[in-house]
């Protein structure tokens, strides 16, 4: 046995004993820039239920001019690639040398670590606060680069750059859309439970670089955005003529900038957006009783959809715009139904479970999540058109809000861990589970961002 | 006898009889039975002198003695409570409504806020929603028994304002509820 050779074999023994820690903790510590508040975020990886996934090791970037920097690209791609269920990254422990460019790769001894494809890059300083982050892609097998990139940045988009490499090599060995370059908007609340302090905001899908939209006292509830990425609507509850009630706002995340879009007596709540973005299905009771409403944004027009006397609530668009899916307790407890938006007869979808409802469409329009109660607690369930049948896809027991990746391969939900408000994701097969947890408070309402934004600016 | 206290005469097609039905056209008549006279303003605890619990007759004695709630009682009860996931109001739940209506009725200017709610059970969207079915349900009471549609306010906060914490049917139980807010 060589010295080489007794390397590798101490690395095996390394590498399974990480693999056989069923969760492996990624303690991320994010120093936000100027006056934001230091925040910590943990994502706890079930890393045993992610073997399987794409081999690949994630070399640290080399700095050139660069002193050191707090966000180090391949520390982000790592979790990303981690973070989506399909890649097993490779500990660092048991690399094969730190190349940062093609021909100081040493193809025969990664080879020895089972990756098939590794990332290397790195860092060039151009003053001014300008980076040049430069990748690459390599296959290991066939001994070739796959894709090669370089961008020039300033310092304070390098989390930005990092999650567009992970998208790209997503992209390059799975064969679909990566959705790392997105954001999610969420809920924070902080306080005791007789006095509660309501956050929205808004943060990589990572967890990274939050942002607060909204600050209250009241309850803030489904925040969900626009198609184009650049609006919120949510409700929030607010005094209207000396009565705290449920208000829908539609509000622009990079300016701020808001105004109300449903105040009307009784309940204006559960917004949802058409896919061009022109209209909100809204729930309003103004005339009596929850029904379904299509607001209009450009003519401030109303038209109702439902008409009902049971509940008839959590609207949600499908992607060709054509029906809107929505629960209903005209059965009893709340099942899904659907409606062509044109108007026509409600169709219930779902029959199995006792309760079925907040339902939303996947990004191919093929299936729809929900929660589903099936005697086993409220758990994400996805119906698909072809079963016909609600499938549990979590083993929790007090799921809400549901919303899918915009590349539709995962879905994150509300759940409570240790008695607390926390994120979570389940892959669209249910076979992979992670936990997001933020340091403070609790969190809930999650929303997805679509992959197209036109602006990206806070 | 909790029917007989209660019971109702469903009176086809609306009318002049009761001010403020506006266009419904099943209106609830004055109970059969008289509610029987409570220790008036003293247990109502509506911290309101406008509202009365003057003028009512005697009830029905047997009632009383098997622990039904005088009108003074009712008064002073301010939410009621439903099952999982309903909005139906049980004959208790009715009563509590249908004395809170009364004491409406005989205090012109007075407002009434009913706030639904919901446990925490299921999401919070239907929640809200079913908070405000719950509210509508006693607001159907109180219109058909004479209250203006525009002294009533509905408000729901779904599963936002717990009273009580803790994942148990305990905790849901109380969650589950309209209070009765005077203004």
């Amino acid at each position: 046995m060589n010295k080489f050779e007794l390397k590798t074999s101490v690395a095996r023994t390394v590498l399974a004993k990480l693999r056989l820690n069923i969760k492996l903790v990624l303690l991320l510590i994010f120093f936000a820039v100027a006056k934001e508040a230091f925040a910590l975020l943990t994502i706890e990886i079930k890393k045993g239920e992610l073997v399987g996934g794409i081999p690949i090791a994630i070399v640290p970037f080399a700095l050139e001019g660069v002193g050191a920097i707090d966000h180090k690209p391949a520390d982000i791609i790592e979790v990303d690639l981690d973070f989506s269920g399909k890649f097993d990254t490779l500990p660092r422990a048991v690399f094969a040398g730190d190349p940062s460019d093609l021909k100081s790769v040493q193809y025969q001894q990664w080879r020895l670590t089972k990756v098939d494809a590794i990332v290397i890059g790195k860092v060039i300083n151009l003053g001014e606060d300008q980076l040049e982050v430069r990748f690459r892609l390599v296959d290991i097998v066939r001994k070739q680069q796959i894709v090669g990139q370089k961008f020039t940045v300033h310092a304070s988009k390098i989390r930005k750059v990092a999650h567009q490499i992970s998208d790209i090599i997503y992209q390059q060995l799975t064969g679909e859309a990566g959705a790392f370059d997105t954001m999610i908007a969420y809920v924070a609340v902080t306080g005791t439970d007789q006095d509660r302090h309501f956050d929205l905001q808004v943060a990589d899908a990572d967890g990274f670089g939050t942002k607060t939209v909204l600050s209250s006292t009241e309850p803030i509830l489904s925040p969900t955005w626009s198609p184009d990425g650049n609006l919120l609507a949510y409700v929030t509850f607010e005094k209207v003529q000396s009565i705290t009630r449920p208000i829908i706002y539609v509000q622009n995340i990079w300016s701020g900038e808001r105004k109300p879009i449903a105040r009307h007596p009784g309940l204006n709540s559960a917004p949802s957006w058409s896919p061009d973005g022109n209209s909100l299905a809204l729930t309003l009771s103004k005339e009596g009783n929850p029904e379904i409403f299509i607001y209009t944004l450009n003519t401030d027009s109303l038209q109702r959809l439902t008409r009902h006397t049971a509940i008839d609530t959590e609207p949600s668009w499908s992607p060709d715009g054509r029906s809107i899916v929505f629960s209903s307790g005209r059965s009893g407890a709340p099942q899904v139904y659907r409606i062509p938006v044109a108007g026509g007869a409600a169709k219930r979808l779902t029959f199995n479970g006792n309760y079925n409802a907040d339902p939303s469409y996947s990004p191919d329009g093929k299936s729809i999540v929900m929660i589903t109660e099936q005697g086993n607690g409220f758990r994400v369930g996805l119906y698909s058109d072809k079963d016909r049948i609600v499938k549990e896809l979590t083993t929790t027991i007090q799921d809400e809000s549901p919303t899918f990746s915009p590349n539709g391969e995962m879905i994150m939900y509300a759940t409570q861990h240790g008695g607390r408000g926390v994120l979570a994701t389940v892959s669209k097969d249910g076979s992979r589970q992670q936990t997001l947890k933020f340091q403070n408070g609790a969190i809930r309402e999650p929303a997805w961002s679509p992959l197209k934004r036109k602006k990206r600016k806070l | 006898m909790m029917r007989n206290l209660f019971s109702y005469l469903v009176i086809i097609g609306c009318s002049i009889v009761i001010a403020g039905c506006g266009s419904r056209n099943v209106v609830y008549s004055e109970p059969e039975v008289e509610f029987v006279s409570g220790t008036a303003g003293s247990t109502t605890g509506l911290n309101d002198d406008a509202i009365t619990t003057s003028g009512l007759g005697d009830g029905n004695s047997n009632d009383s003695a098997s622990g039904v709630n005088t009108y003074g009682d009712l008064l002073g009860m301010r939410v009621v409570y439903f099952e999982y996931n309903s909005s139906l109001l049980s004959l208790a739940s009715e009563a509590i409504a249908q004395a809170h209506a009364k004491s409406l009725a005989s205090a012109s200017g007075v407002q009434v806020i009913l706030e639904g709610h919901a446990d925490e059970r299921g999401t919070r969207e239907y929640n809200l929603a079913l908070g405000e079915s719950r509210a509508r349900s006693v607001a159907n009471v109180m219109e058909a028994l004479g209250v203006s549609v525009s002294r009533i306010q509905i408000v729901s906060y779904g599963e936002e304002r717990p009273v009580a914490f803790g994942y148990d049917e305990a905790a849901f139980a109380l969650n589950r509820r309209v209070e009765i807010v005077y203004q």
